[in-house]
C-alpha cells in the first residue's frame, strides 16, 4: 500500500483551478519534498491529503479517505503548518495535557525530553514564546507522535538559520525511520536538499517534474561551459542556459527522452560534457528554474488555468 | 510492493487496535477542558459578579447593624438571596452568548483550527464540547457559585444577627436553604439549559461562519422576523419567543406558584409540564439541527 496515493486530484476555488488533476503516489518511509512558487498549489495539495479541503478525484492516505475520515486519520497523520497555528494562550503543560489525552499514540515522556533541550518552559504561554520557540514546541508535540505520515508546510518559514538548521537536523536525526513519510513543503530549497529522497516540482495545479534523488544525481548535469566551447555545448540541445559571472552555465539532462524531441538525436554522457567545461550537480534551485522557465509566471498560468 | 512492508503494514494495524480502544469520552473530556482554558470568563465571570454581590450583601447587612438588622422580610427572607441568584442567572446568560458568539470562531481567526484539525479529535466532538459549555457547564457551575454564595450570605446574614442580639433561629428555620437549593438547580437546568438550548446553538452556528461580525450575523436574521412579523401582523409574538428562551421564562413551576423566580418554598415545580411542552420539544430538535449544521459547517473551515 501507498503511503499516499492521488488520482485526477482537482480542486478549483471559483474559476481558478488550484489542482489541475493531479496523479501521485509516495510510497512509505521516502521523503518527499514538493517545490512550487507561491500559488502553484502545495498548500491545496497538503490540505486535501489531511483532509482539510474537499476535492474531486481519487485520494487515498494510508488507505482511507481524508476528506471523510479526517479524525480517525489523524492519529497516523501529523502536520505542521506554514505559520505556527499553536493558539496564544495556550500554556505549554496545557499543549502537553490536551495533546496526551486526545492523541493515543502520543509520548509524552519523549515531548518533554525534547523539550528540556531548549529554553522553553512549562508554564509559559504561547504568546510569551518567540516564533523560534513555537516552532520548537510544535515539533517537539509532533515528534513525540508514533505517526505514519508527517507533513510539513512551510515548517521553517520566518525562522532564523539556526531554528532552521535545528529543525531539519532534529527531524533526520530523532524522528525519521524507514517506517514513516515525510511530506515537505517548502520554498527553502537549499535547506531540504540534502533530506529528501524525492523531489516533485508543482506549478499551476500540475506536477511537472517527479524524480528520485539517485535519479537527479544520475541524470541531470550542470556544465561551466568554456567560453571558446559554448556554441558546441548549445548544439547538445541543454534544458536551460544561464550567465553567470561571465560564464555559461548549461544544465543538461543526460537522459533526454527522444520520443519527445526527435532532433536530439544522441544520448549524452558526463565524458562528453566534461570535455566542454567543469561539470557538476545542479542544486534543486537551478533544476527549478530550468524545468519552470525563469520567469515565475504566475499571473498568466493563472489566467491560463481560468481560461481552461 | 514486497512482502517486508506487508510484515510491516501488519505490525502498523496490529498495533492500531490497542489504541483505538481508548476511551471515546476522553477527547471529549479534554475538548471541554480546552475550551474552559481559552475562555477563563466562563469561571472568572460569574466568581466575579457572586464577589460583587456578596461585597454588597456584607455592606448592607453591617450598615444594618445600627440601623434595623437585615431589614428582613419575615414573608419573604430569601428575597436578598432571590435577587443575588437572579444577578448570577443573568451572567450566565451574558457570558453564553458571548462564549456561543466565539466559539467557532476565535480558533479560526487565530488558526488554531489548524492545529486542533491535526489531531484526532472529530468535528462532532469538537462542536458537542463547545456546545456543552452553555448547555451543561455554565448552568452547573453557575448553581455551584450561587449555592456557595449564598452560604456565604447566610453565614453573614447569621453572624450580623449574632452582633445584633437577635435570633439565628428564626432565620434559619424560616429560610429553607436546602430547598431553596435543590430549587435552584431545577431552575438552572430546564430555564437556562434546556430552554434557551435553540438561541446558544444558533449561536454557535453562526460563529463558524462570517469572517467577522458574529454578532451581527446571528442578530440580524432574528431581528429581520421580528420586523417582518411586526409589519405583516402588527405583532411581537416572535421577538417575545426568543426573548423569553434567553431569559428562561421557562414552564417549569405550576401557574399557581408566587413568583417568576423559583425559589420561594410556595413555588410548586412542574417538571411533567415542563417535560411535555411542546415548546421545549421544539426547542430542542432546532437546537439539534443548528449543531449538525454547526458540525458541517466546521469541516470546511478554515483559518480567516
Amino acid at each position: 500500500m501507498a503511503c499516499i496515493e492521488a488520482r485526477g486530484l482537482r480542486k478549483a476555488f471559483g474559476t481558478n483551478i488550484a489542482l489541475d488533476g493531479i496523479n501521485l503516489r509516495v510510497e512509505e518511509g521516502r521523503i518527499l519534498g514538493l517545490i512550487g512558487p507561491n500559488g502553484a498549489g502545495k498548500t491545496t495539495a497538503l490540505n486535501a491529503i489531511l483532509g482539510l479541503t474537499p476535492y474531486q478525484g481519487e485520494l487515498m492516505v494510508l488507505g482511507r479517505d481524508p476528506w471523510t475520515e479526517r479524525d480517525q486519520l489523524m492519529r497516523d497523520v501529523c502536520f505542521i503548518a506554514d505559520v505556527a497555528v499553536l493558539p496564544r494562550w495556550i500554556r505549554v503543560s496545557q499543549a502537553l495535557d490536551y495533546v496526551a489525552g486526545v492523541h493515543p499514540r502520543f509520548d509524552r515522556a519523549k515531548a518533554e525530553g525534547f523539550l528540556a533541550k531548549t529554553t522553553i518552559r512549562c508554564g509559559s504561554r504561547v504568546g510569551e514564546l518567540s516564533k523560534g520557540m513555537v516552532a520548537q514546541l510544535h515539533l517537539a508535540l509532533v515528534m513525540a507522535i508514533d505517526a505514519r505520515l508527517l507533513v510539513l508546510d512551510e515548517p521553517t518559514l520566518g525562522l532564523d538559520i539556526l531554528y532552521r538548521k535545528q529543525f531539519y537536523d532534529s527531524l533526520l536525526n530523532d524522528y525519521f525511520d524507514r517506517n514513516r513519510t515525510i511530506v515537505v513543503a517548502t520554498h527553502q530549497v537549499e535547506e531540504v536538499q540534502h533530506v529528501l529522497t524525492d523531489l516533485m516540482f508543482i506549478n499551476r495545479g500540475r506536477i511537472v517534474f517527479a524524480r528520485s534523488m539517485e535519479e537527479l544525481e544520475s541524470r541531470y548535469l550542470e556544465v561551466i561551459v568554456h567560453p571558446e566551447k559554448v556554441a558546441a555545448a548549445r548544439a547538445l540541445k541543454p534544458m536551460h542556459e544561464r550567465q553567470a559571472i561571465g560564464r555559461s552555465i548549461l544544465l543538461f539532462d543526460l537522459k533526454f527522452d527522444l520520443k519527445l524531441d526527435p532532433v536530439a538525436n544522441q544520448e549524452l554522457d558526463r565524458q562528453q560534457l566534461a570535455a566542454l567545461g567543469d561539470v557538476r550537480t545542479p542544486s534543486i534551485a537551478d533544476l527549478f528554474v530550468a524545468v519552470l522557465g525563469d520567469k515565475p509566471g504566475n499571473q498568466a498560468g493563472q489566467a491560463q488555468g481560468a481560461a481552461r | 510492493m514486497n512482502t517486508q512492508s506487508n510484515v510491516m503494514n501488519e505490525s502498523f494495524d496490529s498495533q492500531r487496535i490497542a489504541p483505538v480502544s481508548m476511551s471515546a469520552t476522553r477527547p471529549m473530556y479534554w475538548s471541554m477542558r480546552r475550551e474552559l482554558w481559552e475562555n477563563r470568563s466562563i469561571y472568572v465571570a460569574p466568581l466575579a459578579v457572586a464577589g460583587v454581590a456578596l461585597f454588597g450583601f456584607s455592606l448592607s447587612s453591617i450598615a444594618g447593624i445600627w440601623e434595623k438588622p437585615l431589614r428582613l422580610n419575615p414573608a419573604q427572607p430569601q428575597a436578598p438571596y432571590d435577587m443575588a441568584a437572579g444577578l448570577m442567572m443573568l451572567t450566565g446568560i451574558v457570558v453564553s452568548v458571548f462564549y456561543c458568539l466565539d466559539a467557532l470562531h476565535s480558533e479560526r481567526r487565530d488558526r488554531s483550527i489548524l492545529f486542533w484539525k491535526s489531531l484526532p479529535v472529530s468535528d462532532v466532538t469538537t462542536v458537542l464540547a463547545k456546545a456543552c459549555i452553555p448547555l451543561v457547564i455554565l448552568p452547573l457551575l453557575t448553581f455551584a457559585i450561587t449555592v456557595a454564595m449564598q452560604w456565604l450570605m447566610l453565614l453573614l446574614s447569621s453572624a450580623v444577627l449574632l452582633v445584633s442580639g437577635l435570633s439565628v433561629a428564626t432565620l434559619w428555620t424560616k429560610l429553607s436553604f436546602l430547598r431553596m437549593s435543590w430549587l435552584l438547580l431545577y431552575h438552572v437546568l430546564t430555564a437556562h439549559a434546556l430552554w434557551p438550548a435553540p438561541i446558544y446553538c444558533w449561536l454557535l452556528l453562526v460563529s463558524g461562519w462570517p469572517r467577522r461580525a458574529t454578532f451581527l450575523w446571528a442578530a440580524l436574521p432574528l431581528v429581520a422576523i421580528a420586523g417582518v412579523e411586526q409589519i405583516a401582523f402588527h405583532t411581537w409574538h416572535f421577538a417575545a419567543m426568543v426573548g423569553s428562551r434567553l431569559m428562561g421564562a421557562a414552564p417549569t413551576v405550576a401557574s399557581t406558584s408566587p413568583d417568576m423566580f423559583p425559589t420561594d418554598p410556595m413555588t410548586q415545580i412542574a417538571p411533567a409540564h415542563f417535560l411535555s411542552s411542546p415548546g421545549l420539544w421544539i426547542g430542542l430538535a432546532l437546537a439539534a439541527v443548528f449543531l449538525a449544521a454547526a458540525v458541517r459547517l466546521r469541516r470546511y473551515r478554515e483559518p480567516i
